[in-house]
């Protein structure tokens, strides 16, 4: 079964002022999988995704090329609604970054900027999306707790589950597990698994081991440049690209 | 030699120690002045309280300190310095605030590179140059305007007193906004906020102590000034019954009557007795902005 | 770039006509954000106006009345003919004063604070105090200065009972300016140093002084616009309305600009000429003290550049 694509990128090209940070980047993201992009630091690998949900748009003196269509509709486009795309495409940081609100306040705060007025609704939503990602246990006694009581990992985690909250159809994470222990990391990737059944994923991470264990396909990105897109089973195997070799072998980077 | 060497290095060790010692001396200096203030506050006010009840100092409705009897209550002066402070703020801190805001969200980097440091400056122009200026422009402005009797009154000491709190205010409320870590603007646009939902609900939140510890600074500048009241507030020292009475707050009071007042009599003692008030007042006021600006450090993160 | 075969069979091509982009729907929330953006665009627009409009009227009126004369003459005809410069001069004894009290002791208390036990409970009482010392009203500090230095120690009203009145309250200002400077001085400075062999104290004087010393006279020049224009320190401990010429001794009482204004306006039996007068002493007194911040804060934008923070 051919998978579905979700997101296609067309001969993207960013700026960074005058420098070129993206290359004639051209890939498909299919609906349902985990992508992931690797490449080492500088690559452009969060450059790049944080383009899916116009992230960059934040950054002065940035400018895009080509098109980013998502489900039939290009991103860019000056009437697209950024808010209604930011919702659709939610997205975890590197670091955890939890409001210095209660865990709960941080659980609602995406359904109340929508007008969610209704607290029945409201607190359905929220333990649905805690439970999705496998916190409501740790937290369900101290929902009005602040968040920053957590640890680093279940803070993580709570980052997660405010982005389930508003149902997005995409999930960017930008290198999730880059501050966090083992342990936790070993959690956030079954979640990661976990979740593609719902969602359609793109990961960002400079371990290559994560990508082998999480991904369904793996970009790997070098010098703003794409080198190779394929199944990760193939890439990691057999990859046809003498850089792609060179890197997972640990020969550079 | 090696007694030579030893004597040497004792008297390195002698010269480390007297710097510190030197050092430590004149770092207890500030103590010092600040325990001389409240020394030389107590002892010269202490007389008014043999004469007077402390309550009808505080609360006597009249003051006439050179009529004979003399009437010293100040509860004339506290509720004018209360009432033109309040309106102060009402003018400062949703300018001052709002300023900031301006300058955090909208601003672009050369008009912030611009407005930042504008807003310092102007916040060091001078009391004297406020009072100066309410004096001459503002209150026939207003007395003409509002058809009052005279512009020298509360509402134009609120009013001149609140410009002058508002850059103070804003430069400070804008170093709070800065605090606040830009991981959490992020998370909140990713959430499909809009910039304006992210400021009010996360960014101000996230910075709301570090923006009350600077309007009560604010408020702090606000009931110790001196020159801009003495100048504009008209001077009468009545209980104001509305905002366009003529009042005579604390700090004016002493400035103006100090020159005055024999050395020693009751009004001069009177005269410490509202510094020291006056004291206390500010001195609460610095405790709680203190105490608030380190709940604000910890619940960013931010350390001590 | 490799992209196997089979994936781009399922790029989507030409997307559906008509729907290039999604359409925008107005929310009630970005109507919030518009009015939002429009209060926060008047606050600014309000407060800058304000604030200009100071500038501008003592500027332009303050101008018709300075000339050169009105800079270096004395007064004359009960105030109402002639300049202001003893005031100036006044202004600058008193600020000169006031820092050569408050630098030193401000510096020698920022290096304790720094670079001795710093965390101890010493320093904690002093920061503590430095704080209070902040935000005590200038008047009191006038109260202070009037009861110690004019009476207790009899310097009488004078340039002397002045300055350190005006010194003390400019500590606290000058001590964290300097705390500022010697703390971003890099800790790999001082062990640099220590490492050599260098004592404590030959580290402060060779190392740590010298690379904070721009920060600390930034932070100084700041505090010498805001002691040029205070008025209520020196109400009672130094000032008064008319002197024969200038003053001869630190014994001497001074007239001084900022209470010259305000002289002018209370005092005298000629208000419509006075008025004229004082505009020009409010110019001379806003140029002076303004230039000098803006020049201090300028500095500071350059060093922190340089320090790349």
């Amino acid at each position: 079964m051919a998978p579905e694509t979700k997101i296609c990128a067309q001969h993207i090209d960013f700026f960074y002022g005058r420098t070129r940070a993206l290359k004639d980047i051209s890939l498909d993201i299919y609906a349902n999988r985990v992508t992931a992009l690797i490449g080492p630091s500088g690559c452009g690998k969060s450059t790049f995704i944080r383009l899916i949900n116009r992230m960059n748009d934040l950054i002065p003196g940035t400018r895009v090329e080509g098109k980013i269509i998502m489900d039939g509709l290009d991103i860019n486009h000056p009437r697209t609604d950024v808010v209604d795309l930011r919702r659709r495409v939610g997205m975890v940081f590197q670091k955890p970054n939890p409001f210095p609100k209660s865990i709960y306040e941080n659980m609602s705060y995406g359904l109340r900027i929508n007008g969610m007025k209704d607290r029945n609704f409201i607190e359905q939503r929220v333990v649905s999306a805690l439970k999705k990602a496998a916190l409501y246990d740790d937290v369900k006694d101290r929902l009005h707790e602040s968040a920053l009581m957590l640890s680093g990992g279940q803070q993580q985690r709570l980052c997660i589950a405010r982005c389930l909250v508003v149902e997005p159809e995409v999930i960017l994470f930008d290198e999730p597990c880059a501050s966090l222990d083992p342990i936790s990391t070993r959690k956030i990737e079954e979640l990661i698994l976990e979740l593609k059944k719902d969602y359609t994923i793109v990961i960002v991470t400079h371990n290559m081991q994560q990508a082998a264990r999480v991904s369904d396909y793996t970009a790997f990105m070098y010098m703003g440049e794409l080198v190779e897109y394929d199944l990760t089973e193939k890439i990691f195997t057999v990859p046809k690209e003498r850089m792609t070799e060179e890197y997972l072998s640990g020969k550079f980077g | 030699m090696s007694a030579m060497k030893i004597q040497r290095k004792a008297l390195v060790t002698l010269k480390e120690g007297a710097y510190k010692w030197l050092f430590a001396t004149l770092a207890f200096a500030s103590l010092v002045f600040l325990v001389g203030i409240v020394f030389t506050l107590l002892t010269e006010s202490l007389p008014v309280f043999s004469k007077i009840r402390p309550t009808s100092f505080l609360f006597g409705p009249f003051w006439y300190p050179t009529a004979d009897p003399p009437e010293m209550g100040i509860w004339p002066l506290i509720t004018a310095s209360f009432a033109v402070t309040a309106g102060a703020m009402v003018v400062c801190v949703p300018i001052g605030v709002g300023t900031a805001l301006f300058i955090h969200e909208l601003a672009g980097r050369r008009q912030r590179a611009f407005l930042k440091p504008v807003i310092e400056i102007l916040a060091g122009i001078p009391s004297i140059v406020y009072g100066f200026f309410g004096m001459v422009v503002v209150a026939p402005i207003l007395q003409d305007l509002l058809g009052i009797p005279t512009g020298l009154c509360a509402f134009t000491a609120s009013l001149v007193l609140g410009i002058m709190a508002t850059p103070t205010v804003a430069s400070l409320a804008e170093d709070a906004l800065s605090f606040v870590p830009r991981s959490f603007r992020e998370a909140s646009l990713a959430l499909g906020a809009n910039r304006w939902q992210t400021l009010t609900r996360v960014v101000m939140p996230a910075a709301g102590s570090g923006i009350s510890t600077a309007v009560i600074l604010g408020m702090g500048r606000a009931v110790g000034e001196t020159m801009t009241v003495l100048m504009v507030a008209g001077g009468a020292a009545m209980v104001p019954k509305s905002l366009f009475d003529p009042v005579r707050p604390m700090t004016s009071t002493i400035a103006a009557e100090m020159g005055e007042a024999v050395m020693g009599s009751l009004h001069y003692n009177a005269l410490f007795a509202i510094g020291l008030m006056l004291f206390l007042i500010t001195l609460g006021v610095n405790i709680i902005a203190e105490i608030i600006s380190r709940r604000f450090r910890l619940k960013l993160g931010l350390g001590r | 770039m490799t992209i196997p075969e089979g994936i781009t069979d399922n790029l989507p091509g030409t997307w559906p006509k008509g729907t290039s982009g999604r359409k925008r729907i107005i929310r009630t929330s970005d109507i919030s954000q518009a009015l939002g953006f429009l209060a926060l665009v008047l606050c600014i627009i309000f407060a800058l106006l304000f604030l200009g409009s100071i500038v501008y009227f003592i500027t332009s009126r303050g101008m018709a009345v300075i000339s050169w004369e009105f800079l270096t003459e004395v007064p004359r005809r009960a105030m109402t003919k002639g300049g202001v410069a003893p005031a100036i001069v006044g202004t600058f004894y008193l600020t000169v004063g006031a820092m050569a009290f408050a630098l030193p002791l401000g510096v020698a208390c920022a290096i304790y604070l720094c670079e001795y036990s710093p965390g101890s409970v010493a320093v904690n009482i002093i920061r503590l105090s430095i704080n209070n010392l902040a935000g005590v009203p200038s008047v009191v500090f006038g109260l202070f200065g009037f009861a110690v230095f004019v009476k207790v120690f009899g310097f009488g009203v004078s340039i002397l009972s002045g300055s350190l009145t005006l010194g003390i309250m400019a500590l606290p200002g000058i001590i964290s300016a300097s705390q500022e400077a010697i703390l971003a001085v890099p800790q790999s400075y001082r062990e640099a140093s220590l490492a050599l062999g260098a004592t404590h104290w030959q580290t402060i004087k060779k190392v740590v002084l010298p690379t904070a010393l721009p920060g600390i006279l930034t932070g100084v020049i700041l505090n010498v616009g805001r002691v040029a224009g205070e008025t209520a320190p020196i109400l009672f401990t130094a000032a008064t309305f008319y002197t024969r010429g200038y003053p001869d001794s630190v014994f001497s009482e001074v007239m001084a600009l900022p209470y010259h204004i305000y002289a002018l306006m209370t005092e005298g039996t000629r208000p419509e000429v006075q008025t004229a007068i004082a505009y020009g002493c409010a110019l001379i007194l806003l140029a002076l003290v303004l230039a000098i911040s803006a020049a201090a804060i300028i500095l500071r934008q350059r060093q922190r550049i340089s320090y790349g923070s």
